[in-house]
């Protein structure tokens, strides 16, 4: 199974590098992006062929140390290998 | 008192506060690898230290956090055990839940090497019950994730609690935006655990214990342990 995570800062959590982007943005010229935040992607094999078993396994590593959950949310997406 | 300072793969610390245990307190100072799984028998104070453990992968700390070793100092730490992170080693803390909230980049986004000044805060722990309250002490940063974070029913619940180790100060004592050096929310340099013998602080204290360096104060937070030893010996 391919797996895809996203982690991001939760919305409260000031996100200076993400500031920083959009001003960069900003600065060559695309003003009309608002509301930039940064954040991480994930993505791996996992060796499993039965889907609940495999998120489970997936949350349980997103919860545990892909993402700090004081700070950040994650989303993950699961699709059959070819 | 007999001291195990952690070694992590990055830690760039370690020999700074095996230096200030070893040659300014005279205490018995054992570095331990990672990848360990226990401490020396008998180890009073642990000692997370300052670096950028596993490169800072992932978030700093992250990693260091499931290092085999943190089985045997999270043990240490519930069981009451003095337990000292600095910089790399307080971000390990909060990441091990040991501590609350978290560490993020700093406001600037400018690693920040300075001198900065800080003050004691909240309720007494051996790490701090011999430094006054008006007490400002001089010690070095280095870091570019120091700016604390917790939501605001935590830093409520921490400061109601006097959980607060530290907070960051003008050379006068005053708070203020100017004196913080990476944005940390309510000025907090430093946290205790409510049992008092998990402090983590992102200031170094161990940099700060020889007046040709710049400051010797961080010797009181040692001084305080040592004298808190003595008392409980």
């Amino acid at each position: 199974m391919r797996v895809e995570v996203h982690v991001t800062l939760k919305p409260a959590v000031l996100d200076v590098q993400g500031k920083a982007v959009q001003g960069a943005l900003h600065s060559l010229g695309h003003d009309a992006v608002t509301g930039l935040r940064q954040g991480k992607y994930f993505t791996f094999d996992l060796g499993s062929t039965d889907r609940a078993g495999a998120e489970a396994a997936v949350k349980d590593m997103c919860e545990k140390l892909l993402s700090n959950p004081v700070i950040e949310d994650f989303t993950y997406e699961l699709q059959e290998s070819a | 008192m007999k001291a195990a300072v952690i070694v992590f793969p990055g830690s760039n610390c370690d020999h700074d506060a095996v230096h200030a245990l070893r040659e300014i307190f005279s205490v018995e100072t054992h570095e331990v690898w990672h990848g360990d799984t226990s401490l020396p028998s008998d180890t009073e104070l642990v000692v997370l230290p300052g670096g950028f453990s596993y490169g800072d992968y992932l978030r700093s700390g992250a990693i260091a956090r499931f290092s085999p070793i943190m089985d045997a100092v999270q043990a240490h730490a519930k069981a009451g055990r003095p337990t000292l992170g600095i910089c790399n080693g307080f971000q390990v803390l909060v990441e091990s839940h040991l501590l609350p909230g978290a560490l993020l980049p700093n406001r600037g986004l400018k690693f920040c090497c300075r001198v900065i000044h800080l003050k004691v805060d909240g309720k007494g722990s051996p790490f701090t019950a011999d430094i006054g309250e008006d007490e400002v002490m001089t010690m070095p940063v280095a870091h570019h994730e120091g700016r604390y974070h917790a939501d605001e029913d935590t830093l409520d619940r921490l400061e109601g609690e006097g959980l607060v180790a530290f907070r960051y100060c003008g050379p006068d004592g005053s708070r203020g935006e100017a004196h913080n050096p990476n944005g940390s929310l309510r000025d907090i340099a430093g946290l205790m655990n409510p049992g008092g013998n998990v402090l983590g602080l992102m200031p170094h204290p161990e940099r700060a214990v020889e007046t040709v360096l710049g400051s010797a104060d961080g010797r009181r937070i040692f001084e305080s342990l040592l004298a808190a030893g003595r008392r409980a010996a």
